[in-house]
């Protein structure tokens, strides 16, 4: 019963919310060219499904691409700063810095210096987005470390390394899961901002654009449907590796 | 085996940015192998510090550790640790957390030794159902429990206790008196206890050495008058009462509430 309505709700609660998108363009007359209503999506994918495929593979390598240079260089960065306070203190004003700029007017920037070089573009904006949360997780997760942890390896004659492998990283890890979940959510709309700008781009933010362009309504509503579902999807890997890596910080209920 | 612990004329000083704090000073004491001394005193008179130096983290300004006849320079695996948070890894099992020594110290044993050598001293402290909980599964007092089994696993020849009870309630804390004294007559160590607990010196320690208010000093030395095997019972004998109100005079003075 309680499964059945844990379906049943949710399915319900979409199927409302088509209903009344659907209802509102029939009502208002709006044409294609407008406005497009949900039953248009279908026959617009279908249509295109092979640039879906293509386009959306594009996205997805581009994505993850970036993610794992944002993890590998936030973790590196975060480690640093983790472990130094001198870095800390030099890197932490420059992060902050860099993280305030909307990447949106960095996108422009990175086509025209690498222009051409559409995948390196686009990774890139993925992976500038993406590595700030990481970094300050990391960091923080390690630099919050009870020096008591510390102390009982230390006072065994364990190296700084030891110390790294057996306690600081696994302690860090629930915390770098939850701003992994961010991130990759973030890479999404990095990788999307630069297919959308960047002349002759490619995945499905070209594939958005040049719907725009033939005021394509039912093409760009189908992108949308088909960056949600990638987006789920990578959002859903993150959570299950964080099961397999940090289950252990989940307590049981109650 | 336990050895000797030794302190030779040790001084020593934080630096902060307002200039240097001395914390001890010219401290002199030799607890021979095998005893239990408590260290009791006024808070931040540097009685932590004092286990830092005898685990050979940090070393001292002046003056030397030495344990068992050697120099303390650095850390060195003979010595056992446990802390009034008990730092338990939370990913790991209890039997896991036991283990976590024998990972870092130089060892030959088997990983079957070594797993038998765990659960023999969870049956000490009566935890042998919850070996494969998690920590977080476990009372504030069971995990300190793991936490001693922890500090004796790889059988250190010193144990530095720094307020290991502190955080418990009362009852959890008497349980986990007598639970030492079990430890004590089973295993072979040096004990350096760190403790605000003036009963829980008197019902402990061989020798109870009361430090003065920062810079420490060693105010005052008062040897057990107490039988070594002891019970709960012990506290309310004639003696341990003696001992306490000697304790608590020698503090008040140690805090200066007191000119005598």
């Amino acid at each position: 019963m309680t499964a059945l309505r844990k379906i049943l709700v949710p399915l319900a609660a979409i199927l409302l919310f088509l209903a009344l998108w659907e209802w509102l363009v029939w009502a208002k007359g709006w044409p294609d060219y407008k406005m497009a209503s949900p039953s248009d999506l279908w026959p617009a994918f279908w249509k295109y499904r092979w640039l879906f495929l293509e386009n959306g593979w594009q996205t997805l390598w581009r994505t993850v691409a970036g993610l794992l240079l944002a993890v590998v260089a936030g973790t590196g960065i975060g480690m640093v700063m983790g472990f130094s306070r001198l870095a800390r203190e030099a890197l932490y004003p420059l992060l902050v810095g860099f993280n305030a700029i909307p990447k949106a007017t960095v996108v422009p920037i990175m086509a025209l210096i690498f222009v051409g070089e559409h995948d390196f573009n686009t990774i890139m904006i993925a992976f500038m987005i993406s590595f700030f949360p990481i970094a300050v997780s990391v960091s923080i997760g390690l630099s919050t470390l009870e020096p008591e942890y510390r102390d009982i390896l230390r006072s065994l004659g364990a190296s700084q390394l030891t110390v790294f492998w057996k306690i600081a990283l696994p302690k860090t890890l629930p915390e770098f899961f939850g701003a992994l979940k961010v991130s990759v959510t973030l890479a999404f709309i990095g990788t999307n901002l630069m297919e959308i700008v960047s002349p002759h781009g490619r995945g499905l933010g070209a594939l958005f654009d040049s719907g725009k362009i033939s005021a394509d309504y039912p093409l760009m509503f189908a992108v949308l449907i088909a960056l949600a579902f990638l987006g789920i999807v990578l959002y859903y890997i993150v959570v299950a590796l964080e099961k397999v890596f940090a289950g252990w910080a989940e307590r049981a209920p109650g | 085996m336990s050895a000797e612990i030794e302190l030779r004329a040790i001084t020593h000083a934080y630096r902060t940015y307002s200039g240097r704090l001395p914390v001890l000073e010219h401290l002199d004491i030799r607890m021979p192998p095998g005893s239990f001394t408590a260290f009791v005193g006024p808070s931040g008179c540097g009685k932590s510090t004092l286990t830092k130096l005898v685990a050979g983290l940090m070393r001292p300004d002046e003056g030397q550790v030495w344990l068992g006849g050697q120099m303390v320079t650095s850390p060195r695996a003979t010595v056992g640790m446990a802390f009034q948070n008990p730092v338990l890894l939370e990913w790991r099992s209890i039997l896991s957390n036991v283990l976590l020594p024998l990972e870092i110290v130089p060892n030959k044993l088997s990983k079957s030794r070594r797993v038998a050598r765990a659960r023999e001293l969870l049956a000490l402290v009566g935890l042998s159902e919850f070996e494969d909980k998690r920590p977080s599964e476990l009372s504030g007092g069971m995990r300190q429990r793991a936490s001693l089994c922890r500090a004796l696993v790889h059988r250190p020849e010193v144990l530095i206790l720094d307020e290991p009870f502190g955080a418990l309630d009362a009852f959890t804390r008497e349980d986990l008196w007598q639970t030492m004294h079990r430890l004590r007559e089973e295993e072979n160590f040096t004990a350096v206890l760190i403790t605000h607990d003036l009963r829980e010196s008197v019902f402990l320690a061989d020798e109870i050495v009361v430090m003065s208010a920062r810079p420490a000093r060693i105010q005052h030395r008062m040897a057990s008058r107490l039988p070594k095997a002891r019970d709960l019972e012990v506290l309310y004998t004639p003696e341990a009462v003696e001992m306490l109100a000697a304790l608590r005079r020698q503090i008040q003075i140690a805090q200066g509430r007191d000119a005598a």
